[in-house]
């Protein structure tokens, strides 16, 4: 048998043949790995998938409304809202405070309060409280847990249905048009299940919103 | 329900799948005589012999110095930040102990984060930086256990191949292809790819909201494919911009599992030992199934305060129900539990969730895998944890039975079982000494989000993330502190080198050796026996060392959460 101490622990050569393979391979391969295929990567996809890769804009390049993929903040009776955010931003008044800005897109953010905070407890109850007030539920009614919890990002753009169904009586309330009528196009909204199986089906609350004012618009149009 | 179900069995038969595909690709690229033109090229310019045989303490050195310079060349970049032009919001550079953590970080293939990626990045530093080192510590965790592989299959030489051509090879003819045709499937279902900085929106209730972006698409297949885990975002795959859709999620889970489970192949075809492969995938499988389930349970289960407060946390049609706190109405309760499983089993650390947002039950999941650090395991790292495992479970049974050890025909003796012991013994040492000297830190209690058991949860899933090169985190606790930035910094490392380099020692004395043939004697490895020994010593070991703490942590808060008391 051959003693394998003596043949493992042959000589590691020289350090210095090493050295410059290693300095040489690390600029090469970030100028590689690091610039050339985010690059191509970049030209491609601008070629292939435009719109996407410009981030799925809604709107026009003079005035952009938003990106189908990131949530919006809505406070409006007339607007169906979104999950609650926990995304921070600094204070307009004062650039060293930091306050809650909701649906702020320049830094994601969410809560990171464990199951036993008391601040969760206390956060949950409250905005229950707010969602049975605003769609005038009985007092003691469970609300869907999409509408009292904070999403990951703070920018999630959907909500589910059971959450956008309770909504549909407000919103038809406000806007002077029927319960049925909000529901149809709540319907219409609603994302089933990526290829039948994968996900959550739910409503993207931006493209809702955006389909009731052109409902609304068309509504004015044609009286 | 049986929707989330068949979620589950789309994952794991889609990486079965891609199993053999996979795994024989790796082969040829690892095996291969033929050096391409590109190639030749590379090494001309690096001045390297591709023809040059390593030992095992040349290519660990090779292996070493090649991070070193790539460490060293990241700090600088991040370092630099400030002066480089074309970032049209300016971000400034990084401080010295957070660049050194994020160059750490990177380098090791940890991907752990104390910075923001939105508010502390330049697009050209997430390019130049972020991208190029997760490319380059995937390649460098794969070709460390191709030499191991080698190491295992050979006899009576000191040969485990040659780093740079392992190196070079696994980057141009696996990751970057492979990476190129995911990032632009990705940018089809919604990622972002572009130079513009950001975007300036007016909302329909008409406030101001700026959007990020940047080249996101292929930093987001890297991250996946090379098991980084590091976000573009700070709120990573939770993010709408880095993960749209839950096709998208899937294709995540699923880059996570390629190489890992892969690999398991990879090892069959080069020691021609087919079935050796297919038994430890088969306990990685049967580890990762059992976690799925506690996870999945625990977050659909909900949380009992929830409830309380007035959620309605019931599954139904129209709701995923669950914990939903820290999670994303696309992905619900299943994408979001087997996302959580996976990118700690393929110690990834990308999230699409708040880990700290968890149930505690949930939370035991990614800390249980992070710490035992095998099931599937990042790029390369995590088969070699495995095979570690098999040799102690060798060794044991072989003291049951009163016979000399051997493993794939070769003597396990006393070098290679204290190697092993030292491989398995850094990981607990690490964690658990370093949470423990958190735990009495003076400015500790500053950084944590939450207090009560959680808390120190949250230490704990610091130093395990780290050490175990996952880089996903109880984000709650501000970690950009210089007491962390350093802790971590050093947990990342010393969680890498130590495992890796006693691995592939073993590896050298196992190829010096000659193969003893077969005899009546020899424990047979590739049978649902020895797979169902391995898991055994797996969670003996690791509940041995780490259910005390777990039982501080998560197991005491779950306790807690039951009888209705809150911090």
């Amino acid at each position: 048998m051959i003693d394998n101490r003596s043949t493992s622990l042959a000589p590691a050569g020289n350090v210095r043949q090493l050295i410059r393979p290693a300095l040489v391979s690390a600029v090469l391969f970030m100028l590689l790995t690091g610039l050339a295929y985010p690059l191509a990567t970049t030209g491609l996809a601008q070629l292939l998938f435009p719109v996407q890769a410009g981030g799925s804009l809604i709107g026009h390049h003079d005035q952009w409304s938003g990106s189908a993929l990131i949530g919006q903040d809505f406070k409006q009776a007339r607007y169906f809202h979104p999950r609650p955010s926990a995304t921070t931003g600094t204070d307009p008044a004062n650039a060293s405070l930091t306050v809650d800005q909701p649906y702020n897109a320049a830094l994601s953010g969410a809560s990171n309060l464990g199951p036993t905070s008391k601040k969760l407890f206390d956060q949950v109850s409250a905005r229950a409280r707010a969602y049975r007030n605003e769609n005038h539920l009985a007092a003691a009614a469970l609300v869907p847990v999409d509408a009292v919890t904070a999403s990951a990002s703070g920018l999630d753009p959907d909500i589910s249905l059971a959450n956008a169904h309770l909504q549909v009586e407000r919103v038809a309330n406000v806007r002077g048009l029927s319960a049925p009528q909000v529901q149809a196009l709540v319907d219409k909204q609603t994302s089933p299940r990526q290829l039948g199986v994968l996900g959550e089906p739910r409503v993207n609350v931006l493209q809702l919103n955006l389909a009731l004012d052109a409902m609304a618009a068309r509504a004015v149009a044609t009286p | 329900m049986s929707l989330d179900y068949a979620q589950f069995a789309i994952v794991v038969a889609g990486m079965l799948l891609l199993v053999g595909a996979g795994g024989t690709w790796l082969t040829r690229v690892l095996t291969s005589p033929h050096h391409g033109s590109p190639e030749r090229l590379t090494y001309r310019l690096l001045s390297v012999d591709p023809g040059e045989a390593m030992g095992w303490k040349r290519y660990g050195l090779a292996l070493l110095l090649s991070n070193a310079a790539m460490l060293l060349l990241g700090y600088l970049l991040l370092r630099i930040q400030g002066l480089l032009p074309f970032d049209s919001l300016q971000r400034a550079a990084q401080t010295p102990d957070l660049a050194f953590n994020t160059a750490a970080s990177f380098v090791t293939n940890t991907n752990w984060q104390s910075y923001s990626g939105e508010s502390s990045l330049s697009n050209f530093s997430q390019m130049a930086v972020i991208t190029f080192l997760m490319v380059m510590s995937a390649a460098a965790g794969i070709a460390g256990c191709a030499a191991f592989i080698r190491g295992l299959s050979r006899k009576c030489t000191n040969d485990l191949g040659n780093y740079w051509v392992d190196l070079v090879r696994v980057t141009y003819r696996v990751l970057l292809p492979a990476c190129l045709v995911l990032a632009l499937v990705y940018v089809w279902q919604g990622i972002p790819q572009t130079l513009t900085d950001a975007v300036n929106a007016t909302t329909l209730e008409g406030v101001k909201q700026q959007i990020l972006m940047g080249p996101v698409a292929s930093l987001e297949a890297i991250k996946h494919i090379g098991t980084n885990g590091g976000g573009f975002f700070g709120m990573n795959a939770a993010h709408p911009f880095e993960n749209p859709t839950p096709l998208t999620n899937t294709l995540h889970m699923l880059a996570m599992l390629l190489i890992p489970s892969a690999l398991t192949y990879t090892f069959g075809s080069m020691l021609m030992r087919r079935r050796q492969g297919w038994a430890f995938l088969a306990a990685f499988l049967v580890m990762f199934v059992g976690f799925l389930a506690l996870v999945y349970h625990a977050e659909q289960q909900g949380n009992p305060m929830l409830t309380q407060a007035g959620a309605d946390q019931q599954w139904s049609a129209l709701q995923s129900g669950g914990n939903l706190e820290g999670k994303e109405m696309r992905f619900g309760i299943a994408q979001t539990s087997v996302f959580v499983a996976v990118t700690t089993a393929a110690t990834t650390g990308s999230v699409n969730a708040m880990h700290d947002s968890l149930t505690p039950m949930g939370g035991l999941v990614p800390l249980a895998l992070m710490m035992m650090n095998d099931v599937f395991g990042g790029v390369g790292v995590g088969f070699i944890n495995l095979v570690g495992y098999a040799i102690l479970t060798v060794f044991l049974v072989g003291m049951m039975i009163g016979r000399t050890p051997e493993f794939l025909g070769k003597k396990i003796e006393a070098r290679e079982m204290k190697l092993v012991m030292f491989a398995v013994l850094a990981h607990p040492f690490c964690i658990l000494g370093l949470t423990a000297l958190a735990a009495v830190w003076p400015t500790t209690a500053a950084s944590l989000n939450n207090t009560g058991p959680h808390g120190f949860s949250e230490l704990l899933y610091a130093y395990t993330s780290g050490t175990a090169n996952n880089g996903s985190a109880f984000g709650g606790l501000n970690t950009n502190t210089p007491f962390f930035n350093t802790t971590i910094g050093l947990a990342m490392l010393f969680g890498r080198y130590f495992t890796l380099l006693p691995m592939l020692a073993v590896a050298g004395s196992l190829a010096a050796k000659k193969s003893v043939p077969e005899g009546p004697g020899t424990l047979p490895t590739a049978t649902p026996l020895f797979t169902g020994l391995l898991i055994f010593v797996i969670l003996v070991v690791g509940g041995l060392t780490f259910l005390p703490v777990l039982a501080l942590g998560p197991i005491i808060e779950h306790l807690l959460m039951s009888a209705g008391q809150l911090f």
